[in-house]
């Protein structure tokens, strides 16, 4: 455990925080993030968040008071330390903030782009908490550190322990898998990464659009794994291609899967399988893995003027704002509960509306109409109300009787969420799997499975859930994984 | 990347690869396919297996010439390579002593039937096959098929070759005349209705693989989605092989023209770019 406060006594962070007076501090308003303008940005696909300058991101790390209860950091999933490596940042010491946040993070700038923080570190802020004005930007900050560092050409990579020859694999390469790798590479194991598509990264690659998370920046981090001396295979299904007990005998000694939760669901109303209408999963493959935006490459995408995008999460935000730059007059996004309960990040709603997305919450699909060609025409909508709390706090939605209305539409993507990929799931015997939820049962403390060489964490665990806590899972998966190797030695 | 070590064109459009592909050679069962990329830029492609030899760690693909990625695999050469192939995707045919099975092919649908006759064979069912195309030089794999088979019987939409007439026609006669366990028919969708439509009359049991557009091929995208005794399933991980007589082929026609007019344009600025 990370001793916060004797750390926070280390004379440096003493003096830093004397250099300005804490009523200074909090005067200060929360930095902006220099952003590509809203119109421009909708004709191309470059990032959206530009980055903190060093000059802004100093300034921005004096509003941090180095609290000496630092409740951010139990609101992070990993427990970056994070009044540290802001401190770190305030003494321009930036090589210095990227090696704290790496202590911890194994992606730190996948992180600070993609990481919920208001529902994270940042709400926990003692500005939030108490002084109830915006919190510190800690992703923006750590968004700074990581890329800085990726910058600089002083990437460290993690010393690795001296080669013990134990053979390890990890199934998918999603960020589960990778933070495993790195982790198991750095105790000395001969780590192997299997992925099913052709490219490494999990959703990091096929999900998450360009525009909020360039590819070349996940790039960098699986060519530090290969540095490190993780072996990577693609297009290889475990399970498919190669089973579990073939390499178990090729030497093998313990898995993680890390297989992600990849199939995606759809709302079972009539019309729904018209021509058209794509899962929130076909849509960004298409465009991301397979840059069917791109004229050079040979898959198709569904262009249209309408295009409706059913749901409110992260998925859903970057469909409708990937239909944008694909040209569409109308991106409509289709949410059956309040602004509110959209479970997406703050910043992508913010981000949506400004690029000019339309938002009809408290509406729901209930049929799609085709014309003679199988092809969507209209969605029938129906409006929704709020009514009392469900099994998950949020108000659930109740149907309007007799609202329903007619939206014309040339293309609808369904982003309603997904359930764990059963591939691997129903290849390996006598493996504990949830039988409703399909989702991998481990034990919490080490993330093994019921079949001792058999680790698993992220979303084939968690269901639907985050990158950080992927990430996380890994390392404890890592953990428990080399603690169970040495063991049976 | 996969080696190709064999091809030889069947007829002008129907074409033959054999690629090393060691891992999948061992791992595939009949009834399973893979796709393949043809680079970089190309787009994910589902084949069926036709054959795999575990020792040469080859596996046998067949395409037809339709779109821009197969002709850009037609234009491919032994010694070239394959940019990605993963697989075996799917779940394997169900091989069990059934007595009599017809298996039913049409034009490089035959290619998938191939191992499935073998395997029923194998396992000591009487196998009558049927074999149809439009025209003769359609008619492929015919040599190994007789291999497996108990009887043969060619159909040809024009008579250039066997018996004139579409692959139902053939169907009925032998049902006329014997007792039929079990049917699988693989082939183009209409064709594939026309077999399940036939074979319900007499309700006979009867399997068709079904070939609809598909992304990843790992259960991860639902383009391949298809409706099955009313819910919707996805041909990759669910299938391919469902009972012919719950599929709704209507919607499955109607799912496989979804990108007609972009492959055709694709497809038309290829031609004049070579
Ligand atoms: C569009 C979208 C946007 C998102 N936005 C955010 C966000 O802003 N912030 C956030 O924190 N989270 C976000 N998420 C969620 C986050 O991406 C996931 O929680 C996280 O990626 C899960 O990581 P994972 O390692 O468990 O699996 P994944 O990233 O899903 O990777 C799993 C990989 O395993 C492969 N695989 C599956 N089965 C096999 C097999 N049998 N053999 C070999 N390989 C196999 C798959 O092909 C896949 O590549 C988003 C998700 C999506 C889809
Ligand atoms: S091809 Fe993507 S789910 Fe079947």
């Amino acid at each position: 455990m990370t001793d916060y406060k004797s750390e926070r006594e280390q004379q440096w962070r003493v003096d830093l925080r004397k250099t300005i007076p804490a009523k200074e501090r909090t005067n200060q308003e929360r930095v902006e993030m220099p952003m590509q303008d809203a119109v421009a940005r909708r004709s191309n696909n470059l990032e959206v968040n530009l980055g903190l300058t060093a000059e802004m991101a100093v300034k921005e790390s004096h509003r941090c008071l180095d609290c000496a209860n630092p409740t951010c950091v139990t609101g992070c999933p990993v427990n970056v330390n994070i009044p540290k490596f802001i401190k770190k940042i305030e003494a321009e010491d930036f090589l210095g903030a990227a090696a704290v946040i790496k202590e911890t993070s194994t992606l730190p700038a996948v992180c600070g782009r993609v990481c919920p923080q208001e529902k994270q570190c940042e709400s926990q802020c003692f500005y939030t908490q108490k002084l109830k004005k915006p919190a510190v930007a800690i992703g923006y900050l750590e968004r700074f550190a990581a890329d800085y560092e990726r910058e600089s050409g002083k990437m460290s990579i993690p010393e690795v322990a001296k080669p013990n020859g134990i053979k390890v694999a990890a199934i998918g390469s999603g960020p589960a898998s990778l933070a495993w790798a790195a982790d198991m590479a750095r105790f000395g194991y001969d780590v192997t990464v299997y992925e099913a598509l052709h490219e490494i990264g999990g959703v990091l690659k096929y999900g998450i659009p360009e525009f909020r998370l360039p590819k070349k920046i996940v790039d960098v981090e699986i060519q530090n794994l290969a540095k490190m001396g993780v072996k990577f295979e693609t297009n290889t299904i475990i399970g498919r291609t190669i089973s579990l007990d073939t390499l178990r005998e090729r030497g093998v000694k313990a898995f993680f899967i890390g297989a992600g939760a990849g199939l995606p669901r759809f709302m079972n109303i009539p019309g729904e399988n018209s021509n058209g209408i794509f899962s929130s999963n076909e849509y960004l493959t298409r465009v991301n893995l397979m840059h069917a935006a791109d004229p050079a490459y040979d898959t198709p995408v569904l262009r249209g003027k309408n295009i409706i995008v059913v749901g409110g999460g992260n998925t859903a935000m970057d469909s409708v704002r990937t239909a944008k730059r694909l040209g569409a007059e109308r991106a409509m996004i289709v949410y059956r509960r309040s602004e509110q309960e959209m479970p997406a990040r703050l910043e992508e709603v913010h981000h949506a509306k400004e690029e000019g997305v339309e938002f009809m919450t408290l509406n729901n699909p209930v049929e799609y109409i085709a014309d003679e060609k199988g092809r969507v025409k209209q969605a029938k909508i129906q409006k929704m109300e709020l009514g009392e709390p469900d099994a998950s706090g949020r108000r659930s939605p109740v149907p309007v009787e007799g609202s329903e209305y007619l939206v014309d539409c040339e293309g609808v993507v369904v982003a309603v969420g997904v359930s764990p990929n059963p591939i691997i799931t129903s290849a390996v015997e006598g493996l504990d799997v949830d039988p409703k939820r399909r989702t991998i049962t481990v034990n919490p403390e080490t993330n093994q499975s019921n079949i001792p060489d058999i680790f698993a964490g992220g979303d084939i665990v968690r269901g639907g859930a985050t990158v950080i806590l992927a990430m996380g899972d890994g390392r404890k998966a890592a953990a428990g994984a080399h603690q169970w190797l040495s063991s049976q030695r | 990347m996969n080696k190709i070590v064999n091809k030889e064109f069947f007829s002008e459009n129907v074409v033959m690869f054999e690629v090393e592909a060691p891992e999948i050679a061992k791992s595939r069962k009949p009834g399973n396919f893979v796709i393949i990329r043809l680079g970089e830029k190309g787009e994910r492609v589902p084949l069926t297996i036709a054959k795999a030899d575990e020792e040469r760690g080859t596996i046998t693909i067949v395409a037809q010439r339709i779109g821009v990625s197969t002709y850009k695999l037609a234009n491919l050469n032994v010694g070239d390579y394959i940019h990605d192939v993963v697989g075996p995707l799917g779940h394997p045919t169900h091989i069990y002593k059934a007595g009599t099975v017809l298996a039913c092919g049409g034009g490089v649908g035959v290619a998938p039937l191939l191992p499935i006759v073998k395997a029923m064979k194998e396992a000591g069912n009487r196998v009558v096959s049927i074999l149809a195309a439009r025209n003769k030089g359609l008619i492929i794999l015919e040599d190994e098929i007789r291999k497996y088979s108990d009887e043969v019987i060619i159909m040809t939409d024009d008579g250039s070759y066997g018996k004139k007439g579409v692959v139902t026609v053939g169907m009925e006669d032998v049902i006329a005349r014997e007792k039929v366990d079990l049917c699988i028919a693989i082939g183009p969708a209409i064709m594939m209705k026309f077999c399940a439509l036939t074979t319900q009359k007499y309700e006979i049991p009867t399997v068709v693989s079904l070939n609809t557009i598909m992304v990843d091929g790992t259960g991860m995208c639902g383009a391949c989605r298809v409706k099955v005794d009313g819910k919707t399933r996805f041909v990759c991980v669910d299938g391919p092989e469902f009972d012919a007589h719950k599929v709704d082929f209507n919607e499955m026609l109607m799912r496989m023209g979804g990108y007609k007019d972009q492959e055709k344009e694709a497809f038309e600025a290829y031609k004049n770019a070579q």
